[in-house]
């Protein structure tokens, strides 16, 4: 792993690495009194991802710059050979995510909307959910919205999956017999044995968490966050997950895509 | 019925109903705590300082700063147990410790001895309190200990 990236910095990965990191992209990690999870990590990590040459999710961006461009399936084509300069085309894309997809009468979030690009226009095996290239290319795709501050639409059809989301979140369960805001609302800041809890925002998704040595989606977030509660957890990438993606999106609304975040 | 479906459908009806019932003591509420104990062996402080450590059963210490030096990394989410015993009477601790939500049903501190009403709970957890009734016992007799500041 280290001598590919070696072998990237040397090459011309210093310059586009660099520029995904332009200095003014994130204006400010807070944002009407919402804080991003950035604020609550110590001075080490916050450096760690700012450093574009540290921050080890940087790995994942380039590998999913090369699967861009990979061309894989029955139709011969490459993600870049239909949207072209990601960096364009993609900005500002995860912002919106997740989204109301008519054709499937539900929520879709990036992951998914990527697979379904393999499966209906590449002719390509969809990516298992949170295989390292579905990671990957999420993180390139939601690094093109670095400094993007989320906004999801939660009117119209999306109104009705934004309720069970919002249900999701407010309702107790497992032995702990707790919710997630009894965390991550009414004690942010405070210490949970070894961690600082933070607002639990999705702002930085895929994150590089120091805990599992490797990158993870938002839906393995909610399952970690389940089964700490001795909760039953659903499936990665299932309808429930999906409405509570949403619901969590919203509460953090204005805050800037920091993919690839950096946590403990 | 046939003798023996009998037997078998009674079978069936125990061990559904079992496992919440053999494990749940019952208890009473008497002003704001349970008076009587949940057995009839009296608690063992020392074991009960080794129960609020246990990480597999949700180690008190997750939230609370506790006179348990020897540990790292005391959590902040609820007040520090030092000088507990002197604020509570056994009868409290033990409400305390079996279902703090009967006090108040808004808090964030886990029912220690409660198996039913719970939601999604993980499958080999499932009917089961995280702390059996002599558990509790020996927790709140370790509560109890804990009487100076
Ligand atoms: C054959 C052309 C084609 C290929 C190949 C293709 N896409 Fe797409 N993509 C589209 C079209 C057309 C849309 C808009 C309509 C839709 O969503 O189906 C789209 C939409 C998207 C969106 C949603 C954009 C938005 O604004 O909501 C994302 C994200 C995306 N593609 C990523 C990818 C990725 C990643 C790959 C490679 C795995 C890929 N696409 C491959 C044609 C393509
Ligand atoms: C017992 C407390 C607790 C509960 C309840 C809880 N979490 Fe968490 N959560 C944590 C801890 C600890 C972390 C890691 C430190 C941090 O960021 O707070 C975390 C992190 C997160 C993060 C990542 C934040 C970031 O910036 O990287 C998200 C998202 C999250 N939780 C969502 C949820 C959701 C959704 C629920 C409800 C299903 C939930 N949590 C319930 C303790 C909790
Ligand atoms: C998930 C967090 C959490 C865990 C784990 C937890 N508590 Fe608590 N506890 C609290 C909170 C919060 C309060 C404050 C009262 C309230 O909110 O109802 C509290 C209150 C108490 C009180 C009353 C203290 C006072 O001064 O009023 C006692 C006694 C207590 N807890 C004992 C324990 C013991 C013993 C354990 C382990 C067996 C434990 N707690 C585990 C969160 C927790």
């Amino acid at each position: 792993m280290s001598g590919s990236r070696i072998a990237v910095i040397a090459a011309a990965g210093a310059f586009s690495a660099a520029a995904a990191f332009g200095a003014d992209e994130i204006a400010s990690y807070e944002v009407e009194g919402r804080r991003s999870g950035f604020l609550y990590m110590t001075e080490e990590t916050r450096a760690l991802q700012e450093d574009a040459f540290l921050n080890p999710g940087m790995f994942a961006v380039e590998e999913g710059e090369a699967l861009w461009n990979l061309v894989e399936g029955d139709e011969g084509e490459s993600c870049a050979s239909c949207h072209e300069d990601a960096a364009e085309t993609m900005r500002g894309v995860a912002a919106r995510y997740p989204v109301f997809d008519e054709k499937r009468g539900g929520l879709v979030n990036l992951e998914l909307r990527i697979n379904e690009m393999r499966t209906s226009y590449m002719g390509a095996e969809p990516y298992p959910y949170e295989s390292d290239e579905l990671l990957a290319l999420t993180t390139y795709v939601a690094n093109q919205s670095r400094g993007v501050p989320m906004a999801v639409e939660i009117d119209g059809p999306a109104a009705p999956f934004f309720e069970q989301g919002r249900t999701f979140y407010e309702t107790r369960r497992g032995q702990l017999d707790l919710a997630c805001g009894h965390c991550h609302d009414r004690h942010p800041g405070d210490m949970l044995r070894g961690d600082v809890l933070s607002e639990g925002h999705v702002n930085g998704f895929p994150i590089f968490r120091m805990l599992w040595s490797s990158m993870g989606s938002r839906h393995r977030m909610f399952e970690w966050c389940n089964t700490s509660l001795r909760a039953e957890p659903y499936p990665l990438g299932s309808e429930e997950y999906l409405a509570l993606e949403l619901y969590v999106a919203w509460r953090g609304r204005g805050l800037p895509i920091e993919t690839p975040a950096v946590r403990r | 019925m046939d003798k023996r479906l009998a037997i078998v459908a009674a079978l069936a009806a125990l061990l559904a109903a079992g496992p919440a019932l053999a494990q749940i003591a019952a208890y009473e509420i008497v002003e704001g705590a349970i008076p009587q104990p949940l057995t009839d062996s009296p608690g063992n402080p020392a074991r009960g300082r080794q129960i609020v450590r246990d990480l597999d059963k949700a180690t008190c210490l997750i939230c609370h700063p506790m006179p348990i030096p020897e540990e790292p990394n005391h959590g902040q989410i609820g007040p520090s147990l030092t000088g507990v015993g002197a604020r509570y009477t056994p009868g409290e601790l033990r409400l305390r410790l079996v279902d703090p939500k009967a006090l108040n049903p808004d808090t964030v501190m886990p029912s220690y001895h409660r198996g039913e009403d719970l939601y999604r709970v993980l499958d080999r957890f499932e009917n089961k309190p995280i702390y059996s009734a002599q558990e509790v016992e020996d927790v709140v007799a370790y509560l109890a200990s804990l009487d100076r500041q």
